[in-house]
């Protein structure tokens, strides 16, 4: 495998990984919470690095994992004591353990490989150099060796307790009636949180992790309304987001990590735009439409009543539209325009006269009122 | 001979938040086929009740008996309908898809709902007139069409005794009218039945029973015994002009 053909796979193995517990971050509306996560695991690696000495050894992603399980009981009991909101509790709890695990850098891990840039960015364009190797025999690079783990952990998880994370996001209330631990599933899925920012980590860094878990699934909420599709989708994004960002990098020769966040904010951007339903585009038309058609309606309504009426002259003409009825000239002209395509009114010169049909309307119209 | 227990059995359910009590010592049996409301001022305890009940909330003292047993033993008797509000209705899922949430219990973990769920959950839509929506995106019903998907999931569960916190909240007369057929279907079955309720003037015509309810319980029982302006007087106090109003059109 090539070195440019390896960190491809790397990145779209980070990319596909870390949006999958995204996902349900994101539904929760839980997702400042992956940012907390993936800094406050830094204490627990530097604790974990103390303990064994070895930069690669399993017990930096146990490490990982309990301290963000902690992140999440800390941030939990600080809500409980009812003093403060839990994105206040969030702002408390992550730069704490950061700035514990930033201290213990500095003083104590000075001459090894953990330092707080890399922590931050990480560098992708170095993972093929270091190789997983077992027994003399060259496996792959360590870190996607590292992250197919976790994907495959996330997958299984994903995949067999489906129906239960699906409850419990929804509706934790009822997975309390119904005997499904909400809590412990909380728990399992931040620790699986937590698991997916440490081995990110390495490639991406802390602080791009946390554009991976959000912006895939995000984008993807705007383009689907069923769960699996949005699992589907978030992941191809994800994907996307990598081989582009990769690309991208390389173009403008600068660091894949950041690039890689730079595509999955511009898919996201680009979803938010044109999604088809949700789309702020569809939304800004459809309620143009709306404004139209109800300008519409007053239009046909206000000629009915002054129709046949001695002030008809007066009152039916579409200048008067534009001074009595506070009508931009743009929006008047859109809804005599609408009027006349249906066939509602016609005009005789200056005048603006109803048609059968269009007093068959303003009769509807008012009955509804 | 073997007595008979009370649907529901409360007794001295005490719930703080702190060192502030929001329920205080409350008991209540509810016999089986009742519908019972709740009524209560805002922060009277009214939600805490049923949460506490359902063990959704730490209780600080107290018990409480399904059919006289514990109720993490009935579990699977016992229905739930939340507040429409306590959920994301934009969860991407469809109301097939909630209603048969109502069957996970049953199914445990890891069993996946199949074909029976399905039916089990189109026959509930079908109850409370939404069969036709089943495909639907949930973001996309009206407040009221949510109110009765919630019932439907309710509903599939089968079970034995229902909470339900305020189901009649901003709902259109269309939902409201198949709310009332679907609790009256309920007591006919035998079912018991226990709605927070905010609109004073109905509960004569929609309840048995009646539990009057501010912090403390100020009364329970019958309708036509408790529900008196006197007791309402005493659990909504200062707001006298309007109770006396409600009390007035009772009489009359």
């Amino acid at each position: 495998m090539s070195p440019s053909f390896e960190i491809q796979l790397i990145a779209i193995v980070v990319a596909v990984t870390c949006a999958l517990p995204g996902v349900f971050l994101v539904l929760q509306r839980m997702a400042m919470m992956s940012d907390a996560i993936s800094h406050a695991i830094l204490p627990g690696i530097v604790i974990a690095f103390f303990i064994t000495q070895d930069l690669s050894s399993p017990f930096m992603i146990v490490g990982a994992a309990a301290a963000g399980v902690l992140t999440v009981a800390l941030v939990e009991a600080l809500r409980k004591t009812g003093l403060l909101k839990e994105d206040a509790a969030i702002g408390i709890v992550f730069p704490a353990l950061f700035s514990v695990g930033v201290i213990l850098i500095a003083k104590y891990a000075g001459d090894v490989h953990l330092d707080v840039d890399a922590v931050l960015l990480g560098e992708l364009a170095f993972a093929p150099f270091d190789r997983f190797t077992v027994g003399g025999l060259d496996i792959g690079p360590r870190a996607l060796v590292v992250m197919s783990a976790i994907l495959v952990v996330n997958v299984v998880f994903i995949t067999v307790f489906f129906k239960e994370l699906k409850l419990t996001t929804f509706d934790a209330a009822l997975a309390g009636t119904l005997g499904f631990a909400p809590v412990l599933m909380h728990y399992v899925l931040m620790g699986l949180v937590s698991v997916t920012a440490v081995g990110a980590f390495d490639a991406v860094g802390s602080i791009l992790v946390v554009a991976l878990m959000v912006a895939p699934p995000a984008a993807a909420f705007m383009l689907t309304r069923r769960l699996k599709p949005m699992i589907l989708l978030s992941c191809a994004i994800g994907g996307q987001s990598a081989i582009g960002g990769y690309w991208m990098a390389r173009w403008l020769d600068a660091s894949i990590a950041g690039s890689m966040a730079t595509v999955s904010g511009l898919l996201f951007l680009t979803a938010v735009l044109l999604a088809p339903e949700r789309g702020l585009i569809s939304m800004a038309r459809r309620q143009r439409g709306q404004r139209v058609e109800f300008g519409s309606k007053m239009l046909v309504i206000h000629l009915y009543h002054h129709e046949g009426l001695p002030e008809a002259e007066k009152e039916c003409r579409l200048d008067h539209l534009e001074d009595h009825l506070r009508w931009e000239h743009a929006f008047a002209s859109r809804a005599v325009r609408s009027c006349k395509s249906q066939g509602w009114i016609r005009r005789e010169g200056e005048l603006l006269v109803l048609t059968s049909a269009g007093r068959d309307h303003a009769r509807e119209a008012l009955v509804e009122l | 001979m073997k007595q008979e227990h009370p649907a529901i059995d409360v007794r001295d359910l005490t719930v703080a938040y702190r060192e502030k009590p929001v329920l205080w010592d409350v008991d209540l049996q509810v016999p089986s086929g009742v519908l019972l409301a709740i009524v209560g001022p805002n922060g009277a305890g009214k939600t805490t009740f049923i949460k506490a009940v359902l063990g959704l909330v730490h209780a600080a003292a107290g018990s409480v008996l399904i059919h006289g047993e514990a109720y993490s033993a009935k579990r699977k008797r016992v229905a739930y309908v939340p507040q429409r509000g306590s959920v994301d209705w934009d969860f991407p899922t469809s109301v097939l898809d909630v209603v048969m949430m109502g069957l996970y219990g049953q199914l445990g973990w890891l069993r996946r709902p199949g074909k029976t769920e399905k039916e089990k959950a189109l026959r509930a839509l079908a109850e409370v007139g939404m069969e036709e929506l089943a495909d639907r995106q949930i973001s996309q019903l009206s407040g009221g069409q949510q109110q009765r998907v919630f019932l439907a999931r309710a509903l599939v569960q089968q079970a034995e005794v229902y909470f339900m916190d305020e189901p009649f909240q901003g709902v259109d007369a269309t939902t409201e009218k198949a709310i009332v057929d679907l609790l009256r279907n309920l007591r006919e079955d035998g079912k018991t039945v226990v709605v927070v309720h905010h609109d004073l003037q109905t509960v004569p015509e929609y309840f048995d029973q009646v539990m009057l309810l501010n912090v403390r319980r100020i009364a329970s029982g019958l309708v036509e015994e408790v529900f008196t302006e006197e007791n309402l007087r005493t659990t909504y106090g200062g707001r006298v002009a309007f109770v006396s109003a409600v009390a007035a059109r009772k009489e009359s």
